[in-house]
């Protein structure tokens, strides 16, 4: 295929790099510098997709982000990315893309067949039509919606891309690198002020690339390139094309996405895809230009028709003619500078002008040119299918009401202007309270809430001179006062054709007998019979008109719609523009990829990963992980083929039997300090603290104010001022800022630094009647025995040269103790016990074995202290001391919590011994009752009794102390689960806590 | 995302901060008796105002230290930060 629509000797490509790509199978040519929509309008392809709703043909309507139409499936490097706009994807070799939202092809689409039915899809269609009989929306309405009317195609493979978070801080933020924001970054660059220029565009520059003017007896693109080259060169200034800053948010924090890889055939080795940054500025410019509006019309959304401003990026930046028999519709002398480029390279334009006699240099340039103008005039319809053929063009009254003679001329395409929206989203984001400019039929930013200045175009602001005086002036006016430093620039001479005022004029009316399709929203079909319904219906603020007719909520989000949409809403209610109000702007101001939203917390970096010190050692020794939080624990050691529950009953019975050694090194560690530290623990535990000895332990509950339990542990006193407190896995980081609340804002006066330990300690717990006989041998110099070393004593010793700390301590409920050592000694301590342990027939257990020996003991943990339950649910109202006050204390004289009938941990084993119990059934009194069959408790925890061999349960349930001895029945209904139990005590292994002290 | 100076370590943004509540409520003191009506409006009643409000942050990956804030519920505006042991001034 042959570039036919390119020039030779126009645009910023690189003619010497040819470029192959496919479209829908299809084999083109481009250059290196082309879009993929620059490039298939060289090759002469308008046609690129099918319409959401009408499935009627699409091709192009802009040149950049505000893009409604040319939206494709992209394919790079084996992967695929669905709604890309061919307006923003640069050309690479190899590229691939396809059309969405048609089968079987663009060229012959079946769900075009809406179209011809659209008289039966209005607005609100979906929410009319797919609502009865209920049973049909999933199985018949929601597929065939999907089908009819999705867009592209996710990828369902994993992206192997990398994506990149960034956090930055800077002076000025400064959004586009137009006119305006290539002057107030120079200007705030020259006062030495830290600055940001973001560009969302390959090309920096803006409209200087294509606007005819001069500036310092420059180019406006070489003056363009001479001042990001210099601002390239300063170290204070961080210069970033493709990077689209699109949220404003709370004090002055703008996300911006960096694409950085996706303008090429692949990623390069370790470089992301794309980068997204956090940017704390304390100033923000927004730079960001002006769109073109659309002017409205009979078909105005068929291929050909498209932006007066895009044409000429194409023709000027692409060396691309989007037709060569162009027809200029507008109602503004932009139409003109794109009518005056065709001219000059070769093709007769025609301009139709809505205005009756407009008179400008502009307007002069094109007459002494010879261009055929036609005042007063408008398009009303375009026609052709899938291409511009032609138009039907008229004359119109001065009131705009009335059409003349249709006439037919030829042409293919149709490029309109309906005059210049600034872009304020930024703004709007910002909290920045918008207000409507008369002169300009558009809303600007008003003022201020945050740190925020908006210039130029984007302020309305339309003439080249004035939007580089002010913000040359705004650059070096907010810089001044960041740095304290004036290197005032010399303002360089602006030379621009003068312009004439617009034409309110906007929407044709129809020919009589006509019933065009008129669009307001391209993506989303929205015309404006649409949204004569929704106010017909009775639809009048316009979020709701939005809504319901879907007006600028597609994935353009109404960049070309919005404003002529509200144009129509009040000019309908007979309202002004502004009563009228806008939609919310809300970010992102464009697509962002969800893969530079989650950057790189993917896969195993969602979370931190934790590992003891002993970790490798259970990687060797075939542990199975389980995530405990962010730790890694080991579940259980598998032996050749065995299952989790073989495994984890092999090792409980060892534990009982033997002794087994089980890494707690997880466990919450904080160290306390401080004459006043049993003072604390007296008032964050509910049991007495001020009378424990130096080289004891004692097991400690704490609460919330509200009575609820909120963590246990053992705390051991250490020295006189020095206690070492232990707490859950789970509740280690809350536990500490709990006691650091209370010390520094409840009781300052209490003289105690708490700091966390967890790392710098590696545990293991050795338990089971023989491991009195391993401690002797780990601690040959110390005395271990019963007597030595009581049940909750505590003791230092020295494990073959390291020092270590010796807990008598017990979860199992077996004769247990925990030894501690610093944690690079973690391994040493374990190997050595292993070692030594063999002669005991020592076997490391993981957390399903320590689960079952605590659950058959009855000892609680996690799951009954899940942050519903009191110290009496827990049958722990043991600890609760009358003498002294404690934390949520008051709480636990509420009413509820007094209850004759109140909740309370018991055991449950089921009659048949043998059927396990899953954990979270509900306990009821009589399976066959009438739903909803009253809950009288649940099951927290079960395990494989060991000790009887037999399925044991821990149960929440309800007057649990008087049902010892009931028989209830567990339901599953997720489990499809009935089975007959007994409740039993909880502490079902030795009742009386023998064996600890043993 | 909200940027709040940390008396202790100035300009933080917010992700290093922990929310913690109404810098207002006082807990009861220690062993006095405490009417059910007070209790209940220490532990669970609050007002959730729109405006001005004291509230408490932890700068938890920062200096640990528990800090108040005088922030705008609706608008974000943070006007002031205070150590633990500074009054507020309601």
């Amino acid at each position: 295929m042959t570039q036919s629509f390119r020039l030779n000797d126009v645009g910023l490509i690189n003619r010497e790099k040819k470029l192959s790509f496919k479209f829908n199978g299809v084999t083109y040519y481009g250059y290196e510098g082309d879009t993929l929509a620059s490039a298939l309008i060289a090759n002469g392809i308008h046609l690129v997709g099918r319409s959401f709703k009408y499935h009627r043909p699409r091709g192009f309507f802009g040149a950049g982000v505000d893009e409604p139409y040319a939206i494709v499936q992209l394919y790079r490097n084996g992967e695929t990315e669905p709604n890309v706009k061919a307006t923003e994807q640069e050309l690479f070799e190899g590229l691939e893309a396809k059309s969405v939202n048609c089968w079987p092809s663009v060229n012959f689409d079946i769900g075009a067949i809406n179209n011809f039915l659209k008289i039966f899809l209005p607005a609100g269609f979906y929410y009319k039509t797919f609502m009865w009989p209920k049973s049909f929306w999933y199985k018949v309405y929601e597929p065939f919606i999907r089908k009819a009317a999705g867009l592209g195609v996710a990828s369902t493979k994993h992206d192997k891309e990398r994506y990149e978070h960034k956090y930055e801080y800077c002076d000025l933020l400064i959004a586009g690198s137009g006119p305006s924001g290539l002057a107030s970054a120079y200007a705030a660059a020259k006062n030495g002020a830290r600055v940001i220029l973001a560009e969302d565009k390959s090309r920096f520059g803006g409209t200087l690339l294509t606007s005819d003017v001069n500036i310092g007896n420059q180019t406006g693109k070489e003056w363009a390139d001479g001042i990001i080259s210099e601002l390239k060169e300063m170290p204070n200034v961080t210069v970033k094309n493709r990077s689209q800053v699109f949220g404003y948010y709370d004090h002055n924090m703008l996300v911006m996405s960096e694409r950085i890889s996706d303008h090429l055939p692949s990623t390069k080795k370790f470089h992301p895809k794309q980068r997204l940054w956090y940017i704390r500025a304390k100033e923000v410019l927004i730079s960001s230009g002006s769109i073109e509006r659309p002017l409205v019309f009979g078909n105005n959304d068929t291929p050909g028709v498209m932006l007066s401003s895009a044409a000429k990026e194409y023709l000027k930046v692409y060396g691309v003619l989007v037709g060569k028999k162009p027809l200029i519709f507008t109602n503004n002398d932009s139409g003109y500078e794109t009518a005056i480029e065709f001219k000059k390279n070769g093709v007769d334009p025609i301009i139709l002008d809505t205005r009756k006699d407009p008179q400008s240099e502009i307007v002069d340039e094109a007459k002494n040119l010879g261009i055929e103008i036609k005042f007063s005039y408008v398009v009303v319809a375009a026609q052709g299918y899938k291409k511009v053929k032609s138009a039907d063009i008229s004359k119109i009254s001065d009131d705009k009401e009335q059409l003349s003679t249709i006439e037919n001329i030829k042409c293919d395409c149709i490029c309109v202007s309906g005059f210049w929206t600034p872009t304020i989203h930024l703004a709007s984001q910002s909290g920045n309270k918008t207000q409507f400019k008369e002169e300009i039929d558009a809303f600007i930013p008003g003022e201020s809430k945050q740190n925020e200045k908006t210039l130029g175009a984007a302020n309305g602001i339309y003439t080249l001179d004035e939007t580089l005086k002010s913000s040359f002036e705004a650059g070096n006016e907010l810089s001044k006062k960041i740095t304290n430093t004036e290197n005032k620039v010399s303002f360089p001479n602006v030379v621009e054709k003068k312009s004439t005022v617009h034409d309110k004029f906007w929407c044709v009316p129809l020919p009589k007998g006509k019933n065009y399709k008129r669009f307001l929203d391209f993506q989303n079909d929205v015309a404006v019979s649409d949204i004569e319904i929704a106010l017909r219906e009775g639809y009048r603020s316009i979020e709701h008109v939005k809504r319901y007719t879907t007006l600028g909520m597609a994935t353009d989000q109404g960049k070309t719609s919005n404003l002529n949409g509200l144009q129509l809403v009040s000019k309908i209610e007979n309202k002004v523009v502004p009563a009228v109000g806008h939609t919310t702007f809300r970010p992102p101001y464009t697509p962002v990829s969800i893969g530079a939203i989650v950057g790189r917390e993917v896969g195993k970096h969602s979370k931190p990963t934790r590992k003891s010190p002993m970790h490798y050692w259970h990687e060797k020794n075939n542990a199975v992980f389980v995530d405990a939080g962010v730790w890694l624990r080991p579940r259980y050691y598998k032996q050749g083929n065995e299952t989790l529950f073989e495994g984890s009953k092999r090792e409980a019975k060892n534990v009982r039997s033997n002794v087994g050694v089980c890494d707690v090194t997880t466990l919450g560690k904080i160290d306390i300090k401080g004459p006043d530290a049993a003072e604390l623990l007296n008032r964050v535990y509910t049991n007495a603290w001020l009378k424990l000895p130096v080289g004891k332990a004692r097991y400690g509950v704490m609460l919330r104010e509200d009575g609820i339990v909120m963590d246990d542990g053992t705390t051991t006193r250490i020295s006189e001022n020095h206690y070492h407190m232990t707490t859950t896995t789970a509740q280690a980081a809350n536990v500490l800022s709990h006691l650091e609340y209370y010390l520094q804002l409840v009781w300052p006066d209490l003289n105690v630094n708490v700091v966390s330990s967890t790392e710098q300690w590696a545990g293991a717990a050795i338990a089971g009647p023989k491991s009195r006989d391993l401690l002797h041998k780990l601690f040959p110099n110390s005395d271990v025995s019963n007597e030595g070393l009581p049940f909750m004593g505590y003791m230092e010793g020295d494990l073959f040269g390291v020092k270590a700390r010796i807990f008598r301590i017990s979860f199992s409920g077996e004769l247990a103790y925990e030894v501690n050592v610093e944690s690079d000694y973690g391994n040493f301590m374990w190997e050595k016990i292993m070692e030594i342990g063999e002669e005991f027939k020592i076997q490391p257990y993981g957390t399903e074995a320590l689960s079952t020996l605590r659950i058959e003991m009855g000892h609680v943990a996690g799951s009954e202290l899940d942050g519903r339950t009191i110290p009496y649910d827990n049958s722990l109202e043991g600890l609760l001391s009358k003498k002294k006050d404690f934390i949520g204390k008051r709480s636990l004289t509420r009413e509820a919590f007094t209850a004759e009938d109140r909740q309370k941990v018991v055991g449950v084993v089921p009659l048949d011994k043998k059927t396990s119990i899953p954990e979270g059934s509900h306990l009821v009194k009589d399976s066959k009752a009438a739903l909803p069959n009253p809950k009288l408790g649940y099951i927290s925890a079960s395990c494989w009794s060991v000790e009887y061999d037999n399925p044991f349960s821990l149960a929440i349930l309800k007057d649990g102390k008087n049902m010892i001895g009931e028989k209830l029945f567990v339901m599953s209904p997720l489990k499809n689960k009935v089975i007959p139990v007994e409740i039993v005590s909880s502490h079902y292994v030795d009742p009386k806590g023998e064996r600890v002290r043993s | 995302m909200l940027y709040i100076k940390c008396p202790h370590c100035g300009m933080r943004s917010q992700n290093e901060f922990s929310y913690g509540g109404d810098a207002s409520v006082k807990r009861p003191e220690l062993n006095k008796e405490v009417s059910d009506q007070d209790w209940d409006n220490f532990v669970y009643n609050r007002k959730s105002l729109r405006g001005k409000h004291w509230e408490l942050w932890q700068h938890i990956s920062g200096c640990r230290q528990w800090i108040k804030v005088e922030r705008d519920t609706a608008t974000h505006e943070i006007f002031k930060t205070l150590k633990a042991d500074e009054e507020i001034s309601l």
